[in-house]
């Protein structure tokens, strides 16, 4: 990975929750313009790294971070940058989509008002995000519609379009195809591959297929350390680790 | 047997909704049928005449609906706000699990309780007087403790992700709060304040020693006057008049339009709550 352009790392991260040492010594680089997929069994702390990169443990009272994190060559645990500057650079679609229980075009028009976008701007940016999370034709007609009230795959498309309204470097996904039928994960892998053209992504995912389908880099962790990293290819075809082939192959997990 | 447990088990529970169901039909249709025939504008709209024996309850309407506010704005703003500071940024250590014990411990008060309370706190030591505003304040306090604890509670059902939503687009925990969860819970939330305000609007113990008077002259709207409220009324006329016969009409016409009032209140929450669901 030495000769792309590095977007966001970690260094020598460790974090623990209370007592309990959550994520060991993490050392990863994340190339820019490229998915990385980060795999694991549950509870190896890829959510939590992931979720490290846009400080969601920071209303954590128990959560303490060490090392480093950096976008660029922006310390993002820097004490003077707020937590706010972090999230509008680096955006995040959940697990479950979670849009707000506000009509689509409020959905996305929120993140914009909070971060004082100029109110003429606004309705170019949602048509734009909307369309380039692929739903803009699904919802053009009603946008005054309650978001709860579409698809579980076209909820988590417009949650997507909402991180993507607000122009991050950077997106995180955890896991956002866990809770869709193979149809709608099909349509957001699409949006994924695409979407890498203008952003850096970083997935979490459980699904090994998934994982082969969208990612040009793998990460490979395990009990809060991280493996092997790689090219997607090599380590689901040549892993240096016998563990990383053991998970691959389906032996755990 | 196997064929026979689930007819008991559904037999069972049927039966204890027919029951509940039965008694509420039961005191409806009491209340109604003695009552309903005292019920006219003029009962509703005029002062009592020659010792309450005939005139209406106009005073004790006005009474209750402007007590029942001042409960609201004393208790509804402190309760809410103390709700989310409990739920959404208090840190769980000792000295907040002493603060919910007492809370909930606050909730099983006796009203009788608060009503001395009230009248050591705001009628003499603060100088109110037995006074509309002394009253309503000692119904706030007894408020207070239910407002806090369905908050906290329809706060808590609040899923993680919701808050997460606003935070990973940059807003602040306030922000979060105010434009996301706070809307989210609002059905809940409502639920219970209008829940703890008919009980409110209910009480006769606490008002007893803070301002409740048994007749005056004039329509209640002073805060610093007595004033007359339909659950004392009640009470007055049914076990303190003179002539408890001649009364008894007009007794559960004062029912009947106590339970019309608390009636109305939640339907109101009623209607909030409809309209916001329609919009999800």
């Amino acid at each position: 990975m030495s000769n792309e352009h590095m977007k966001i790392s970690a260094h020598h991260l460790n974090l623990w929750f209370g007592s309990k040492q959550v994520l060991k010594n993490i050392n990863v680089d994340f190339p820019q313009n490229e998915v990385t997929a980060l795999i694991g069994p549950s509870g190896c702390g890829k959510s939590t790294l992931l979720r490290s990169f846009n400080r969601m443990h920071d209303l954590s009272p128990d959560a303490r971070i060490e090392g480093q994190i950096k976008l660029e060559e922006q310390d993002l645990y820097e004490k003077k940058l707020s937590v706010t500057q972090v999230r509008k650079r680096i955006g995040m679609v959940f697990q479950k989509a979670n849009p707000f229980p506000k009509s689509i075009y409020e959905n996305i028009n929120y993140g914009l008002e909070i971060n004082n976008i100029p109110k003429a701007d606004r309705p170019g940016i949602i048509e734009s995000a909307l369309r380039e999370s692929y739903i803009w034709d699904e919802v053009k007609d009603e946008l005054d519609k309650p978001a709860t009230r579409l698809s579980g795959g076209q909820q988590q498309r417009l949650c997507i379009a909402r991180a993507v309204a607000l122009r991050p470097e950077v997106i995180l996904m955890d896991e956002p195809c866990s809770a869709l039928d193979p149809l709608s994960t099909l349509k957001i892998e699409e949006l994924i591959v695409k979407l890498k053209k203008d952003y850096t992504i970083l997935i979490v995912t459980h699904n090994m297929q998934q994982a082969q389908r969208v990612a040009d880099k793998t990460v490979f962790m395990y009990l809060g350390e991280i493996i092997e990293q790689g090219n997607t290819a090599d380590i689901f075809n040549q892993p240096k680790v016998e563990l990383t082939g053991n998970y691959v192959k389906g032996h755990f997990g | 047997m196997k064929k026979l447990t689930p007819i008991i088990e559904w037999g069972t529970l049927l039966l204890s909704t027919g029951i509940v169901c039965f008694f509420l039909v039961v005191i409806l249709w009491d209340l109604i049928s003695k009552g309903a025939s005292s019920l006219s504008w003029e009962f509703v709209s005029t002062l009592p005449k020659e010792g309450m024996t005939k005139g209406g309850i106009f005073p004790a309407i006005t009474g209750t609906v402007l007590l029942t506010m001042i409960t609201a704005i004393a208790a509804v703003p402190f309760g809410i706000s103390c709700a989310i500071y409990l739920n959404e940024y208090a840190v769980d250590n000792w000295l907040t699990r002493i603060i919910r014990a007492s809370i909930r411990n606050l909730a099983g008060v006796p009203s009788i309780i608060y009503g001395l309370f009230g009248l050591a706190l705001f009628v003499q030591g603060l100088h109110m007087g037995t006074s509309l505003l002394a009253a309503g304040l000692t119904l706030g306090l007894l408020s207070l403790p239910y407002i806090i604890i369905t908050t906290e509670e329809a706060l808590r059902r609040i899923p993680a992700s919701t808050r997460e939503a606003a935070l990973a687009i940059g807003a602040t925990q306030f922000e979060s709060i105010r434009d996301v969860v706070l809307p989210t819970a609002l059905p809940g939330i409502l639920t219970g304040v209008v829940l703890t305000l008919s009980r409110a609007a209910g009480e006769t113990a606490p008002i007893l020693f803070t301002g409740v008077a048994f007749y005056i002259n004039n329509p209640s709207g002073y805060l610093n006057q007595e004033f007359m409220s339909l659950p004392y009324h009640l009470y007055m006329l049914s076990t303190q008049h003179q002539a408890i016969e001649e009364v008894r009409p007009l007794a559960y016409g004062t029912a009947l339009v106590l339970i019309i009032v608390v009636f109305l209140l939640n339907l109101t929450a009623f209607y909030i709550r409809y309209k916001r669901s329609k919009n999800e």
